[in-house]
């Protein structure tokens, strides 16, 4: 057996998830080979290469792997998956997108968003927005696997050096063509990785009113997140988005503001280790899952709670 | 131009699903059924398309036992001309639907089939990208904008980073967010109305494509509880308690 982890990527740098999805396979076969596919990205392959665990690195550059469409690199990893019992990568967008797409070239059924591995074969996986837990039996030969990277350890990432293979990057079929993205800058941490992620829903009635989410942000270095209706309602970017269709945290300190605790929305955070609601409605199904509940109009206990803050005199990053 | 649109009939999204005592799965019996939330969007973005001129017909197509006829029906009723129903009694996965759907692509030769991201039943997240793959067309996944161009289509797709700006060769594969458009609803009228259109209906295991499921599924349970917590009757007990009893702050 032996394992073959598709690395995510900037082509300068490597994902975080990446570490969670080569952990993941390290409970399957310790013969773990990473493809790093894009354009120039030999740092990214040489970051994978001080990755402990990691036996080999694949690494292939061309333009056309640039922008990580799934059009383009599924022709590479379907052709080097003959040596592999597994394909496995990270659950959130980059993953989703393209593995479905070799695994039906592969034949193979694929194994979504798994959360526990029992064994090589079998693994758990939530269904139903996390109101169910699944234990799947996989009998396909292939395996084609994505993990919730919240639910691994990042595996270490220095000491390492392993080998990096040239690979030559195979024919395109030409189909799409990537235009541009617009990505979200901040100097706040990631949201799939922080320690402390403060959510902002509806009831914060306008993007302005953010800022209020924001300054607590700033003063527990805490990832800002959002609920459906915050997003739709164009208070704050897509990419803040928590839940079944956004994404999934499970931060030590999960403080949901002026947030209803919709089954969609628990789906992305109920597993936060502290879980804190700030809502004016004692009735909100929010506060039956979290630890710390105030009821209280969010406008005035969140001035309060920056208040509070400041008087600490320190405060854990 | 003709536009495909896959839809699938799942539990009600506000529904408080319930696990089977026995393991075997959770209770579906009299429970509410719902047509998938982004395939709504699917069947709205295809109406409107058609509406605007670009587009001639406008097919609905479902997999599954008897009832989910009924997702094709509002479909209809919301403007689709036409549907297609796969009769399967047991339940596929992605790759069996997957390679219905090619099958029928391949008989109706649309330029666009639409779909939803995302079934909230089994939380999959394959169909399309599977059908991309097997018909060899390019896929824009999670999309919450469509621009239809001269023999190409612009989608604004959305991923973790933010949104990215992707222009496909048609034909294509689109799988859709809830933010791509607001559904419409049915009118009575056009709900009694979609009861003329026409239905067709074919039987999965006579397409002669291999729709056996690969994965058994052993055992389905109810996720771990979480112990309810306290109410605090004030800000600065709330940090108090984070500070030094969870000791998070
Ligand atoms: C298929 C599908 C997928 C979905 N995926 C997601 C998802 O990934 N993530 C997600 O979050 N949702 C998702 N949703 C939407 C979800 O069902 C809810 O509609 C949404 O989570 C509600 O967001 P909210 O809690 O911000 O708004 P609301 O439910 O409107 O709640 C607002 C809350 O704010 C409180 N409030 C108002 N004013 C104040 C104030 N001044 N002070 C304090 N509290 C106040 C109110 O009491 C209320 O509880 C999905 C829905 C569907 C159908
Ligand atoms: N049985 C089915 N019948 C029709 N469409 C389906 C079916 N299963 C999945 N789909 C389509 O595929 C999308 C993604 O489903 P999934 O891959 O299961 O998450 C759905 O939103 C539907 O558009």
């Amino acid at each position: 057996m032996s394992v073959l982890v598709i690395a995510e990527h900037d082509n300068s740098n490597l994902k975080v998830f990446t570490l969670n999805a080569i952990s993941a396979a390290s409970q399957i076969d310790a013969d773990i080979h990473v493809l790093v596919a894009g354009n120039k990205c030999e740092n990214a392959a040489k970051e994978v290469a001080a990755v402990p665990i990691v036996k080999k690195v694949l690494h292939s550059d061309s333009l056309n792997y640039e922008n990580y469409l799934a059009e383009n690199l599924t022709p590479l990893i379907v052709k080097l998956a003959e040596s592999y019992t597994h394909i496995i990568s990270s659950a959130n967008t980059f993953g989703k997108n393209f593995m479905p797409r070799v695994a039906a070239l592969l034949d193979t059924s694929q194994i979504s968003d798994i959360i526990k591995i029992n064994s090589a074969d079998t693994f758990i996986r939530p269904i139903y927005a996390g109101n169910a837990f699944a234990t799947v039996k996989s009998n396909d030969k292939k395996k084609c696997v994505t993990i919730r990277p919240t639910s691994f350890d990042p595996a270490p990432n220095s000491g390492g050096s392993s080998s990096i293979e040239k690979i030559e990057p195979i024919d395109i079929p030409n189909v799409s063509k990537f235009i541009k993205r617009e990505e979200a800058k901040t100097e706040r941490p990631e949201l799939g990785t922080a320690r402390v992620v403060i959510s902002g829903g509806r009831g914060l009635q306008s993007g302005e009113n953010f800022k209020l989410i924001n300054a607590i942000a700033d003063k527990l270095n805490a990832a800002v997140g959002a609920s459906r209706a915050a997003v739709d309602a164009g208070y704050i970017s897509n990419d803040h988005q928590v839940g079944q269709t956004g994404k999934v945290v499970v931060p030590e300190l999960y403080i949901a503001v002026g947030i209803s605790g919709a089954i969609q929305h628990l789906a992305g955070m109920k597993e936060s280790k502290v879980i804190v609601a700030i809502n004016k409605d004692g009735e909100a199904p929010i506060f039956s899952i979290a630890d710390y509940g105030l009821e209280a109009d969010l406008f005035e206990a969140l001035p309060q709670f920056l208040e509070e803050l400041n008087k600490l005199n320190t405060i854990q990053k | 131009m003709k536009i495909l649109v896959a839809v699938k009939r799942v539990i009600d999204y506000n529904v408080q699903v319930r696990v089977k005592e026995d393991g075997t799965g959770v209770h579906t019996e009299n429970v509410k059924m719902a047509t998938n939330p982004p395939d709504d969007n699917a069947v709205e973005e295809a109406v409107k398309i058609k509406e605007s001129g670009k587009a001639k017909e406008v097919i609905a197509v479902t997999i599954g036992e008897e009832k989910t006829q009924e997702t094709v029906r509002k479909a209809l009723a919301v403007g689709a001309d036409r549907g297609i129903h796969i009769k399967s009694d047991s339940y596929l996965e992605p790759l069996g639907v997957a390679k219905i759907l090619k099958k029928i692509v391949e008989k109706e030769k649309p330029d666009l089939v639409f779909m939803g991201k995302q079934a909230i039943d089994d939380d999959c997240n394959q169909t399309g990208q599977m059908l991309a793959a097997m018909l060899g067309w390019a896929q824009g996944t999670f999309i919450s904008k469509i621009e239809l161009k001269d023999k190409v289509i612009e989608v604004i797709r959305e991923v973790d980073e933010g949104l990215e700006t992707v222009e496909m060769n048609l034909p294509a594969v689109v799988t859709c967010d809830l933010r791509l458009n607001e559904p419409r609803y049915a009118s009575l009228p056009n709900i009694m109305k979609a009861k003329k259109k026409p239905l067709e209906q074919l039987i999965a295991k006579d397409l002669g494509v291999d729709i056996s499921n690969r994965i058994e599924q052993l055992k389905v349970e109810e996720p771990p509880k979480r112990k309810g917590g306290i109410k605090v009757s004030s800000v600065a007990e709330l940090v108090s308690k984070l500070k030094n009893e969870a000791k998070v702050i």
